[in-house]
């Protein structure tokens, strides 16, 4: 449930439905998925964010963000792939 | 400069020589890596480690998801939820039953998607089921803001988010569960910040480690509270410096503390904490079910010979469960523990069946 899975963030649009008014489409492995960026709202496109249920909870500096990838995948697995496919079709168990 | 795994090892054993140590680990994803990685295999025999109430939809009383499926079951509702909680048997039914039989039971990967919901069929009142710690729940807070700013009137959540710390110190308080340290959550602490553990390491003598998920890094979050056992230390330390902060996110909490206050809460098996759960505040009160819908929360049965409420609180382990691995397995689930995949029952099941102690289960690596 909270687990989080760090990305780059490609480009930030404004979102007026956003509380933030911010939302930020993320590269997570080659996927694209939707963030606000309510909880972090100095970030912007190059940065690497830790997603959480389609929110950055917080920025990571890119070294940061390749070790926390790799440890989030040794320590799931195939569990990540699932969690791409799933935030795809919005539908996840996280 | 880091450690290697097997140095690791050797220093936890080495600070475990001639006692008992007894970790907790709260978090579900801990309970999953530390079998998956394998760190559990290299542990020594004193070094017990054993699981909190770190998984949300394990902590969910089932009061209140028979409260989900009485909303489920009316025509003009639709659920929103996160995928892992339509399977949590209520004393009924469970919201994916309910969903075969015709009910509006949606999952998504974000209350964002709640609100999309809300907004695309105005004639249907969607209720999102608000569950999760401190990582969670500011996504909640987030959205009841944007429900409110959008003037969206058929939104409501069903308040079961939870604070961690009430639920720590709570163990601590019941003299029937020796903990010697806990490795603290790596996501709850990217919002509550290191800080949050120091009336624990302080106040009840608690070693307070934040760790993340790789196996390095669990295992040096082990040796760190194996070595503060031994020479009699208490204190807050983070071995996953690259992600959590002292100060957590202040942002995040910002959003939790602006929708939401403590509340007395109902947790499985450990009963009523007091402010331990997520109140809406009083302005937001027109977005909570509870009210909206008249519900009152029952009292908290459990299914007959489900022992989650012990597993949670680390008494027993899921192999000491008469249901486990019989009736009760990940396809039919008794209970909440095996449920979720980061459910104590379902991570054994699914490495430790046959219910070795730590220090002899040894998944192929
Ligand atoms: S094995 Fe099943 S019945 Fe037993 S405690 Fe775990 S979830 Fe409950």
């Amino acid at each position: 449930m909270c687990l989080a899975i760090p990305g780059k963030i490609l480009d930030v649009q404004d979102d007026a439905t956003d509380v933030g008014g911010k939302v930020a489409t993320v590269d997570f492995q080659g996927s694209q998925i939707e963030a606000s960026l309510a909880m972090t709202p100095e970030a912007g496109p190059g940065d690497w964010v830790l997603i959480h249920a389609g929110f950055a909870i917080t920025q990571l500096d890119e070294d940061e963000a390749r070790e926390t990838f790799e440890s989030l995948r040794i320590a799931l697995g195939e569990d990540t792939t699932q969690a791409t496919e799933a935030s795809e079709n919005t539908e996840s168990e996280l | 400069m880091s450690q290697t795994p097997k140095q690791l090892a050797a220093d936890i054993a080495a600070a475990c020589e001639g006692r008992k140590i007894r970790i907790m680990e709260i978090c579900g994803t801990h309970t999953v890596s530390l079998f998956r990685t394998g760190a559990r295999s290299m542990l020594p025999e004193g070094l017990k480690l054993v699981s909190g109430p770190g998984c949300p939809v394990c902590v969910t009383s089932q009061a209140w998801i028979d409260l989900a499926c009485d909303l489920a079951a009316r025509d003009e509702v639709t659920i929103v939820t996160y995928g892992d909680m339509v399977r949590v048997p209520g004393t009924a039914a469970s919201l994916e039953t309910l969903r075969a039989r015709g009910a509006d039971v949606r999952i998504v990967y974000s209350a964002r998607d709640a609100l999309a919901i809300a907004r695309e069929t105005p004639g249907r009142q969607v209720v999102f089921l608000a569950v999760g710690f401190e990582t969670t729940a500011p996504a909640t807070a987030a959205t009841v803001l944007a429900a409110r700013a959008a003037g969206l009137e058929n939104f409501t959540i069903l308040p079961g988010h939870k604070f961690v710390m009430p639920a720590m110190a709570a163990l601590l308080a019941d003299p029937d569960i020796p903990i010697d340290g806990f490795l603290c959550p790596g996501h709850v602490s990217v919002v509550l910040g290191t800080g949050a553990y120091e009336p624990i390491a302080r106040d009840y003598h608690r070693p307070c480690v934040v760790a993340g998920f790789e196996l390095e890094n669990m295992l040096a979050g082990i040796a760190a509270i194996a070595a503060q056992v031994a020479a009699g230390a208490a204190r807050v330390e983070n071995v996953y410096t690259a992600v959590v902060r002292p100060e957590g996110n202040p942002a995040a909490r910002a959003l939790i503390e602006k929708v939401f206050q403590p509340g007395d809460d109902l947790w499985r098996a450990l009963g009523n904490i007091p402010a331990s759960g997520m109140a809406l505040r009083d302005e937001f009160g027109d977005v909570d079910a509870m009210a909206r819908f008249n519900l009152t929360m029952g009292s908290d049965v459990h299914p007959p010979g489900c022992r989650c409420g012990e597993v949670i609180q680390g008494k027993l382990t899921p192999a000491e469960c008469r249901l486990f691995a019989t009736t009760c397995t990940p396809q039919r689930p008794v209970g909440p523990c095996m449920v979720s995949s980061e459910g104590t029952c379902a991570a054994w099941f699914r490495y430790n069946r046959r219910g070795q102690a730590a220090s002899q289960s040894r998944p192929t690596p």
